[in-house]
């Protein structure tokens, strides 16, 4: 549905044409919806096609059809010698992927969840990322380690952690964080397609979200910058960031602060590494109030980073200081409640996004 | 006659003690002369699950010259690296291989530059025996341009990509999974090469080793790992560390086989052996049984967990480059002499090349930024002050 909503925003009105949106995004009824499985299973598809030095190798990716089906169909299109189930063996199979990528081929190594790779980090930080600079450039590593990263939904302490602010932190490493179907598709074949190593951080709970794509999103020549952030929504009076699942609830929030007379723009970084920072201190030159909005835990996560950058390249612009919203800092608790409660949702980015704009309390008239 | 007797023994077994002979103007130059000889191997092989290979080794006066001087070099730049790690030229970590040189040149006497060789950070010999320089080793162990890695590598990281060296790793046991992969892409390219992944006596107990070998044997990949066995991992004693120190039996279903490490020859009979059961059935084991005269690094005096006298007796009794003199003198292919003179030579070139070293600048501060990334992206990098120092990844 499309109306003409007048919006009063702090003292100024501007006529605005926006789609009135629900909970679903709605675009035109003419964009095909696909999947994030889809998007990832077709990525990984067109690039395998398109390259025979790329090989996925993990955990019940090839006959189990993988182990959130995103590789479905892949074994039977292009058989056991490039789609290999491994062993339960993170280290070994992690290195084995590295040791391949050094000989020149293109290694998709799936990690069954992330919080498994804590087994296999010292090949993905010091046989993969460090390679190329000790070498002077002799030994690059074109490999991808890809997987579900962060909650999912009651799996507990072990298998919730977000990686993002660790792998993030490496030089050597570029660190992707799809959102959308678009990014899933374009992030991936772009991931493939670098030479360095790029760890690829999937969300379990979107990957049966459907998000609407465009033909050239479909085009198998598809491709995504990495470092470069996408706006999902623009605003003026305060920029909300967030990656992978949180630009969902940022969106969210976004509407909700919407009505409260507060137009936030919502940036989905797609990258934390590099970080798009460019983008981000743009974005806050414009709002002068930035919300960072992560899953992961809050000390030293990605938040903390990019707070820091506004501070040090745009601290006269910022009329409120940075607030982060973040996981709990707790190991994540099994019972829903407090599993709630230990996640950010979206009544907390609009809880901050409020008190970056001194809006504690509910707007009680219009200026 | 030397020529006569050449010819004569070319085709039977030798004992290793015949006397010198002295008539030497009608010999062919040995660095040419590849008329076969056979030569036993100190010991027979012991076998884990395969049949061994015989110890009777065919090599030829060119070969045995080779090895000489190869090792020759490899010892006098290991001795030089020590020395200047005491100048202090050489900073951080400096892992020395003198007294295990037969392990590396026996091993590319049976292989080519297409197979793959990756290994620890006791790799400045493996890197020769690679093709790569002594300007490159001296250089890049001072953190010089010249060096091998422009002097951002330094000790633990050398590398030579052109004739499949894989370096060059500092973390213990971390290079056989990445052997193992090396394997894999070599099966997977059809290439019918193998990888030798080296490892040592006390990696040999590290997990991934045993996940990468479970994978190797699944996917029948051309993996020899060998480990070379210099009986100390740093200070602990092999007995200390592993229950079972019989490291070519520990692959278990993966067949295995003990050389004698100080015998180039059998190294190379073994190696060779390796590379055709790869080829054919996957993964094997070779272990090496060599040893250090050095201290695991040059940090340790190598001498608080082991005797002087396990030490000298080492090298009396089994001195790799002894052992390869006296195959030479034995079969009358050179004068003691002569095989004096290589060593000068070998010593002077290293002490020309250290010089030339030592002239090559360090890298220059822009060097700090570049490498990061095969592709950068234009993205920025930072100083320890990023207000001051910053840069952008090309």
């Amino acid at each position: 549905m499309l109306g003409v909503v007048r919006q009063k925003m702090l003292g100024q009105s501007l006529p605005k044409i926006r789609p009135v949106v629900s909970v679903l995004r709605s675009y035109s009824s003419a964009a095909k919806q696909m999947t994030v499985r889809d998007a990832l299973n077709s990525a990984l598809d067109e690039e395998m096609s398109a390259d025979p030095k790329v090989f996925l190798m993990g955990e019940e990716v090839g006959e189990y059809q993988g182990a959130y089906k995103i590789s479905k169909g892949l074994l039977e299109k292009y058989g056991p010698e490039r789609v290999r189930d491994t062993p339960i063996t993170e280290a070994g199979f992690a290195g084995i992927g590295v040791g391949a990528a050094y000989y020149g081929l293109k290694p998709v190594v799936e990690f069954m969840t992330f919080n498994f790779s804590m087994q296999a980090i010292d090949h993905i930080i010091n046989s993969a990322a460090k390679s190329n600079y000790m070498s002077a450039g002799q030994m690059s590593v074109p490999i991808v380690f890809r997987g579900p990263n962060g909650a999912a939904a009651g799996v507990g302490a072990q298998h919730s952690q977000c990686y993002a602010a660790w792998y993030a932190s490496c030089p050597g490493l570029k660190v992707l964080t799809p959102y959308s179907s678009e990014d899933a598709r374009g992030l991936l074949k772009a991931a493939i397609r670098d030479p360095d190593p790029v760890v690829f951080l999937e969300n379990e709970l979107l990957y049966g979200e459907s998000f609407p794509v465009s033909d050239e999103v479909l085009d198998s020549s598809f491709c995504l910058p990495i470092g470069k952030a996408k706006i999902e929504r623009v605003g003026r009076d305060v920029t909300i960031t967030a990656f992978s699942r949180m630009v969902g609830h940022a969106l969210k929030a976004a509407e909700i602060l919407e009505k409260d007379g507060i137009d936030a723009e919502v940036i989905n970084l797609r990258s934390i590494r590099p970080l798009d920072r460019s983008t981000i201190n743009a974005s806050v030159r414009k709002t002068n109030r930035l919300i960072t909005v992560e899953e992961g835990f809050p000390q030293h996560g990605v938040g903390a980073e990019i707070c820091a950058s506004v501070v040090e390249e745009s601290f006269a612009y910022l009329d409120a200081p940075v607030e982060r919203i973040a996981g709990a800092d707790i190991p994540m608790p099994y019972a829903a409640n407090l599993e709630r409660i230990a996640v950010p949702q979206v009544e907390d980015i609009v809880r901050a996004a409020k008190r970056a704009c001194y809006r504690s309390v509910p707007l009680a008239a219009a200026a | 006659m030397a020529l006569s007797y050449l010819r004569s023994s070319s085709s039977r077994s030798v004992n290793l003690l015949k006397p010198l002979s002295s008539s030497l103007p009608l010999r062919r130059p040995i660095s040419t002369d590849t008329t076969p000889i056979t030569v036993e191997t100190s010991v027979p092989f012991t076998s884990h699950q395969c049949d061994a290979p015989s110890r009777s080794v065919e090599t030829n006066p060119k070969e045995l010259l080779t090895f000489f001087r190869d090792m020759a070099l490899m010892r006098r730049m290991e001795i030089a690296a020590d020395s200047l790690y005491k100048a202090k030229l050489i900073r951080g970590f400096c892992h020395l291989y003198d007294g295990q040189e037969a392990v590396a040149v026996g091993m590319e006497a049976a292989v080519t530059k297409k197979d793959c060789i990756i290994t620890a950070y006791r790799d400045h010999c493996t890197f020769i025996g690679r093709g790569g320089t002594l300007l490159e080793v001296f250089a890049e162990l001072m953190g010089r341009q010249a060096g091998c890695s422009k002097g951002k590598g330094g000790s633990m990281h050398f590398y030579k990509k052109d004739s499949n060296f894989y370096g060059g790793h500092g973390i213990v046991g971390a290079q056989v999974p990445l052997g193992c992969g090396l394997a894999f892409a070599q099966k997977y390219s059809k290439d019918e090469t193998v990888t030798f992944a080296l490892y040592g006596d006390g990696a040999a107990n590290q997990g991934q080793l045993f996940e990468a070998l479970n994978i190797s044997a699944l996917w029948d990949l051309p993996a020899i790992l060998v480990c070379e066995n210099n009986h100390y991992g740093m200070g602990t004693a092999e007995w200390r560390a592993a229950k079972s120190p019989a490291y070519y039996k520990r692959g278990d279903y993966v067949p295995g086989l003990k050389v004698d490490g100080m015998d180039a020859l059998a190294v190379k009979q073994a190696c060779k052996f390796a590379k055709e059961h790869a080829l054919k059935n996957g993964p094997i084991i070779l272990e090496m049984d060599t040893y250090r005269y050095h201290g695991h690094s040059m940090s340790d005096p190598g001498s608080t967990y082991r005797t002087r006298d396990e030490i000298s007796g080492v090298r009396q009794e089994r001195d790799p480059i002894e052992r390869i003199r006296k195959l030479i003198l034995s079969h009358d292919l050179a004068t003691e002499k002569e095989l004096k003179d290589i060593e000068k030579e070998v010593r002077k070139e290293v002490d020309d090349t250290i010089t030339q070293a030592k002239e090559s600048p360090m890298p220059e501060p822009s060097e700090l930024f570049t490498n990061v990334y095969a592709k950068g992206l234009g993205v920025e990098s930072f100083g320890a002050d990023r207000k001051e120092v910053r840069a952008t990844l090309p």
